[in-house]
């Protein structure tokens, strides 16, 4: 594949950035696949085992100089065949330019740790550890980062309950903070349901529907 | 004592009389030395006056709990000093989201201040949870942790609101019988 087709022309705006993009992309060739993006922003898609390859290659090239992982999450993609999407940004401060990089994984699946080349990946893999359940090998300390002790579950997982399975309440009688199942007096009401961030897609048709539907008994009714 | 007037909420006109009666308490306190009170009155007195919050800011409340207590509001006018520890405060003004991770802690920083002791809910999260009511680590307000004295409904409430809370927590205190027959 050449860089010409998967580069939209609005993308390169001047020379400096069309000539380190070149150069990203030919040496990424082997390992990584450029993604169309928006202003030019550069997008890689890598596959798992040749990850930890691909960033210290980012790293250590000197015309690259990757030399700082701003920031490392996951998104889950529940309908897709490999579950989540592990997604490192990296920035360059010699060249001030920073690049992103996309890997698919699997539920279950067991991540290398980036921590090897970054130390700053540390904190970001447990917290992905935490939220997602992805397991990092090789990782000096693969505690939960955000949620309380002995938390069960990941909580960024869409099949997680926003409202989670414990809550908490002061035992007067074994004088302790104790963990009960939770217990709503009102269930969470959510009426936004034409909002393309709220998920269920089936829901958001159904509801279109439901307004089509509504319209023409509305002229029926107008008619009569 | 036959100084006291017979009728008290009549006030007695300056003069011999008055003279004769001021003198006479002049008199009997510095010669006994000592003033008498309800010692419910003087405790509570004591205490709505010296009300000393443990400093607890957990989230953005804390920012108009810090407002109430710098110069343009002054809770130091009320006798009210923030301290860093429980073991040396009253109150506790819990400002902000109350997370399950530190509801624990929050108890036990409670249990650690001497009685009497009060507590003060500040803002919506902690109230009833507010903004995080249906979040998987929130606790649905912090009086699921400790007893709560007063409520200050916000969000976050303004440091006016704050003081007006502590206000109404000094009127609390002022209404409570330490010393009482029941």
């Amino acid at each position: 594949m050449t860089t010409a087709d998967t580069i939209h022309p609005e993308m390169t705006t001047n020379n400096t950035e069309s000539s380190f993009e070149a150069l990203a992309t030919q040496l990424l060739a082997n390992s990584a696949e450029r993604v169309p993006s928006l202003k030019g922003q550069l997008v890689y898609r890598c596959e798992l085992n040749k990850l930890i390859s691909v960033l210290k290659l980012l790293k250590s090239n000197e015309n690259l100089e990757f030399s700082q992982l701003s920031d490392l999450t996951a998104v889950d993609y529940p309908g897709r065949i490999q579950r989540f999407e592990l997604v490192y940004q990296l920035l360059s401060i010699t060249h001030n330019q920073r690049i992103r990089i996309i890997c698919a994984i699997d539920e279950g699946q067991i991540v290398p740790s980036a921590t090897g080349v970054y130390k700053s990946a540390e904190w970001p893999e447990r917290e992905v550890w935490d939220m997602y359940g992805l397991f990092f090998s090789d990782h000096p300390d693969l505690r939960r980062l955000l949620t309380d002790y002995g938390f069960e579950g990941h909580p960024l997982r869409k099949d997680f309950p926003l409202t989670g399975y414990v809550e908490i309440r002061y035992d007067d009688i074994e004088r302790r903070v104790a963990y009960q199942p939770v217990q709503l007096t009102q269930e969470y009401r959510d009426f936004d349901f034409l909002s393309p961030w709220e998920g269920d897609q089936e829901l958001v048709h159904s509801s279109l529907n439901a307004e089509a539907e509504n319209k023409e008994h509305a002229k029926k009714d107008g008619g009569s | 004592m036959g100084v006291i007037p017979p009728r008290m909420d009549v006030p007695i006109p300056p003069g011999e009389t008055q003279d004769k009666i001021l003198n006479a308490v002049t008199d009997e306190i510095t010669n006994k030395g000592f003033v008498i009170a309800s010692a419910d009155k003087l405790f509570n007195w004591a205490r709505s006056g010296s009300l000393w919050p443990m400093t607890f800011g957990l989230a953005c409340c804390a920012v108009e709990m810090m407002h109430s207590a710098a110069s343009r509001y002054d809770m130091d006018r009320y006798g009210m000093l923030f301290r860093p520890s429980p073991r040396q405060s009253d109150v506790m003004i819990v400002a902000g989201t109350l997370t399950n991770k530190m509801a624990p802690a929050l108890r036990r920083v409670y249990d650690q201040m001497p009685e009497p002791r009060w507590v003060l809910s500040m803002g919506s999260c902690a109230n009833g949870g507010g903004y995080y009511h249906y979040s998987y680590a929130v606790v649905r307000g912090c009086d699921r942790i400790v007893p709560v004295d007063v409520y200050v409904p916000g969000c976050p409430p303004t440091a006016e609101a704050l003081i007006y809370g502590l206000l109404q927590l000094q009127k609390k205190i002022k209404r409570t019988e330490t010393i009482a027959r029941r």
